[in-house]
This record gives C-alpha cells, structure tokens and sequence, in this order.
C-alpha cells in the first residue's frame, strides 16, 4: 500500500514536472499560431522596420514602437548601470556592516514593489521633473511624458537586479587576489580597478544584460510615463511608444480591426524572443563566471 | 605610478561617488513610498477601504475600492494556492526522484529560467489565447490560470533552492528507517524546509498581488466583487492605473488609495517573510 502510494505520487510528480518545459512550448508555438496570419500579407522585414502604423489599413510597420522601446531601455540602462556598479562596489568592499545588513532588505522591497506604484510615482513627481524643471533647462519644450521620464522609473526598477547579480559577481572574486594587490601597495580602489572590476567583468556584462531584459519587457511603469506617442522619438525629451505598452493599450480594440490581434500577438512573439535570448546569454556568461569561481 | 596624494584623492573621490549611489538607491525606495503615503493620506477614510465605487470607476465621485481589495486578494490567492500545488511536486521531483546532473532535472531548471525571464505582458496575451481556445471570457478564473502561470517560475525556482540545501544524510536516515521516497518527501524535506517554502510563496504571491500587465487582458475590471470565478474581477494594480488618468480628483484618491493598500500588502509580506526565516529555522536540524 505504501508503495503504491509511492508510485502513483512519483507519476503524478514526473507528469508536473514535465509542465515548465511544456509551457515556454506552448507560449511561442501558441504566439507564432496566433500571428501568422499576418506573415502573409507583410513580409518579415517591410513588419520590423517599417515606420508607417495604420491598423485600419492593413499598414503595421512597428519600427517606431521597437525603436521608442530601444530609447528607454538604453536611457534606463546609462543611468542604472553605474548607479548600481557602484553601489554593489561598495557594499561588497567599503561599506561597514550595519550598512550592509540595512541595504540588503531595502534592495530586497525595492524589487518588490510593483510596476504600477513605479507608475504613480513617475506620474506624480518624475514627470512634472522632466517636464517643468529639465527640459526647460535645455531650451526644450517637454511634456514630461518621454523617454528620459521613463528610462528614470525603469532604472529604479533594475536597480535590484543589476546590484544583486553584482554583489554575487564580487563575491565570487577570491580574497587572496584582493590582500595581493593590497599587499603590492595598492589602494583599496586600485584593487577593486584593476582586479575585482577586471576578474568581475563577464560577470558584470551578465548583470547589465539580466537588467536590460528586465527593462525591456517592462510594461505598466512605462506605459504611464513616456506618452504613447507612435513616432520615432528624437531626443529623450521625446515621447515614446514601448511593445509592450503597444500591446497592453490595444487589447481592447484587437478584436474588432482585422489582422490587429496578429500584430499584437507579433509583438508578443518579439518581446518573448528577444527577452529570451538576452536571458540565456546572461546565464551563459554567469555558469561560466561559477565554474572558474570553483 | 601617480604620486600618492593623487591616487588617494581618486580613491576618496570614487568613495564619494559610491555612498553617493548608495544613497541614491535607497533614497528612491524612501521617495517612492513617502509619494504614496502623503498622496493617500488625505484619501484614506473607512468608507474608501469598505465601499465599491458608485456611479462608475472612473466617474464617479462616491464609494472606495473594496472591489479592487476583494478582486485582488481572490486573484492573488486562487493563482497562488494553484501554483503551490505545481510548484511543490515539481521541486520535490527534482531534488528526491531524480539526480541533478539528468536530462530532466537540467531542462526543468532551464525551463523554469526561461519563463522566469518572461515579461509579464507576454504571459497576458498567451493567457488571451488560451482564453480563445478554451470559451473563457475575461473573468476571475481567466485571471487566476494567467498568473499562476506568471508566478510558477518564481515560487518553484525559490522552493527548488531551499529543498536543495536539506542534506543528503537526513535523507538517507529517513531511508534507513524504511520511509518511502513520498514519505521522506512529506514528513522530512518539506518539514525541513517549510520557511523556505512558506517564504518562497509569499514572494509569489507578493508578485501575483502586484501584476497588471498580466491581468489587463484576462481579468478584466468592474465596479462589483465578483460572485462566481467566471465573472470579471477588478484588481488593486488596474484600480491605480485606470483612475490615476480620471479629470476628477476624487476618483483619482481611489487610486492613491489603491496604491497605498498595495504598497502596504508588500510590505506586510516582506516583514512577514523576514520574520518567518528568524523564527522557524530554530526548529529545523542543521
């Protein structure tokens, strides 16, 4: 009897399992199946980098939106990279360890809290920022509702994952290289320049690139701070059009525009793609960075 | 080799630039928080926290977001009961029925990386498709089958690290004994490891709670709590994002309001999980 239980939760257990594999399956083969009908009246190149964007026409060009995607997650990774480099820097070299066991959970909640508080705050107090205080102070007119707005709530976003990556990238630097080059006169900074930043370095890539992916497919946050404006955007004072805000505004009117539910489901398809292969990348480069760690 | 004074000036200026991110970072949690705190205070009454909205979410200017509170909190517990009970036999299988070198153990790994990678949204237009082929309309059970999917990755990726970490002896004494693989499962690993477990749930369902790029298409919105699953079911996170756009300020109160209540669950689930890691590891075996 025991052992019949047994079997019959291990068959159980093996079919779950088999689930996660089955899923990503069943994602892109579903999101391919669901978008192929426009294959057929767009090519493949005239969909990605065409600009022009007229639904009812049958015209779905998504440059503009995988552009006005680029532009934010671009202007959110040149401010979160050495925000968070430098952060982990120092909580892995200088900081004393109330600092450390303080920093920790607050990272920790930060990448806890949801996209749509990102949002609220980005409404409330990053766009009137950028659009009363600087970019005034370039000579532009701004509505606040851009690219810089929104690269500044996603930076925010990433900042956990690039500080944690980090902080086990350091962590994984051996202590005898840091007390040699101490031991060679070095300071503590020239160490961290010259070994802990040099050995970290794949490492380091890997974290940015977990941060981008992250960026990337960001969705809420976004969509209520750039504008949705379907233009190719001109400077970070520009609104911008993301995927996934594309995708997350038009839901509604998908089923009643012919082939429009296709292009959504693409963009879908585009995003799972190009968040996996940044993914996988990632991970590549970190598997590599333990195993010489061991 | 620069002179000392020199390097020792770098070495001070990049310490500055350091703290200085440091602060940066958490001064932007700090900001966050205090945005929403003063921004609902004068929104939070009892009647805003115990009404649905009257006259229309984004109209009307009466009643509060007991629909969101309700509609989020079956939402997030429905998925999350549902991703437990995947989660859980998949990490059991992986760390008890098979090694971590097979083929199988290496896929499921992978697989959960993968879809752990996968935006949110991507997640809500396969949860639209599997709606199509199943006659689903936007509904409570919609909402519910999208974001377990959503948090299978995190929850079970989280368990899988805490099952990993029960040694291999306590395993082999509860063989010694005579236990079957399922009974060394339920009696010694998951006892073992609960507050991993349990922490491991919460943080799924801290992330489920907070979704909405996953729910916009699925669950749909409405002014009442639902009644039955296949009804719509309005969550905290579309309760923020569709009145914070509203020309009247007291429905965009609703929203602050909204944004405080989600804030707050965060933060209980943080804490709570905190606490659950100090107090029951006393009782596992080290």
């Amino acid at each position: 009897m025991r052992r019949l239980k047994d079997l019959i939760g291990r068959r159980f257990m093996l079919v779950l399992t088999a689930v996660p594999g089955l899923l990503v399956v069943l994602m892109l083969v579903g999101l391919f199946r669901r978008s192929r009908a426009i294959y057929a009246l767009n090519s493949v190149s005239g969909l990605l980098f065409g600009s022009s964007w007229h639904p009812l026409k049958g015209e779905f060009g998504f440059l503009p939106f995988i552009l006005g995607t680029l532009w934010v997650t671009l202007a959110a990774m040149v401010i979160a990279v050495p925000i968070s480099l430098l952060t982990a820097i120092y909580l892995s070299e200088y900081a004393p360890k109330f600092v450390r066991e303080f920093t920790k959970p607050v990272v920790d909640l930060l990448a806890g809290i949801p996209s749509v508080v990102f949002g609220v705050w980005g409404v409330l107090i990053v766009v009137p920022v950028v659009g009363n205080v600087l970019a005034p102070l370039f000579g532009i007119y701004s509505s606040g509702y851009s690219v810089l707005a929104g690269g500044i709530v996603l930076a925010i976003m990433v900042f956990p994952t690039i500080i944690h990556v980090s902080l086990e990238v350091f962590s994984s630097v051996s202590y005898e290289l840091r007390e040699t080059s101490l031991s060679l006169g070095a300071t503590r900074w020239e160490t961290v320049k010259h070994v802990v930043l040099r050995k970290g370095l794949p490492g380091i890539i890997a974290a940015s690139v977990l941060g981008l992916s992250r960026a990337f497919g960001e969705t809420m946050a976004v969509l209520m701070v750039t504008g949705n404006i379907a233009r190719i955007p001109k400077s970070v004072f520009d609104g911008a059009y993301t995927l996934p805000a594309l995708i997350a505004n038009n839901y509604g009117e998908m089923m009643s525009i012919p082939l429009y539910d296709a292009a959504l489901m693409l963009a879908a398809l585009v995003l799972m793609l190009v968040v996996l292969v940044f993914n996988l990348a990632a991970r590549y480069i970190l598997v590599k960075v333990e195993r010489k760690a061991e | 080799m620069m002179p000392w004074n020199k390097r020792k000036a770098e070495e001070q200026f990049f310490k500055l630039l350091m703290a200085a991110s440091t602060i940066v970072v958490i001064g932007s949690l700090l900001f966050i928080i205090g945005t929403v705190v003063v921004k609902s205070l004068p929104a939070l009454r009892l009647s805003m926290l115990t009404q649905t909205p009257r006259g229309g979410y984004y109209l009307g200017r009466e009643g509060g977001i007991l629909n969101a509170i309700v509609g989020s909190l079956y939402l997030a517990s429905g998925a999350t009961l549902l991703a437990m009970l995947v989660s859980l036999p998949i990490v059991v299988y992986l760390n008890l029925y098979v090694k971590n070198s097979s083929r199988l153990a290496l896929f499921t790994r992978f697989s959960l990386d993968v879809l752990w990678g996968i935006p949110s949204i991507v997640y809500g237009a396969f949860g639209f498709i599997v709606m199509m082929i199943l006659g689903l309309r936007t509904s409570l059970l919609a909402g519910i089958i999208v974001v377990c999917l959503l948090e299978l990755p995190i929850m079970a990726r989280a368990m899988d690290e805490v099952v990993r970490l029960v040694p291999q002896a306590l395993k082999d004494a509860s063989y010694s004994v005579g236990a079957t693989k399922l009974e060394t499962a339920l009696k010694v690993v998951v006892k073992q490891s609960l507050p991993g477990i349990l922490t491991a749930i919460l943080i799924a369902f801290g992330r489920g709670i907070g979704d909405a790029a996953s729910v916009i298409f699925t669950a749909g919105f409405t002014d009442s709590i639902p009644r039955s699953i296949f009804q719509p079911a309005a969550t905290l996170p579309l309760a923020i994002f569709y009145q914070l756009g509203s020309p009247l300020e007291a429905v965009r109160q609703r929203a602050y309001a909204s944004a405080a209540v989600l804030t707050l669950i965060i933060l209980v689930i943080s804490l709570v999980s905190r606490g659950l890691i100090r107090r029951f590891t006393r009782h596992t075996i080290k």
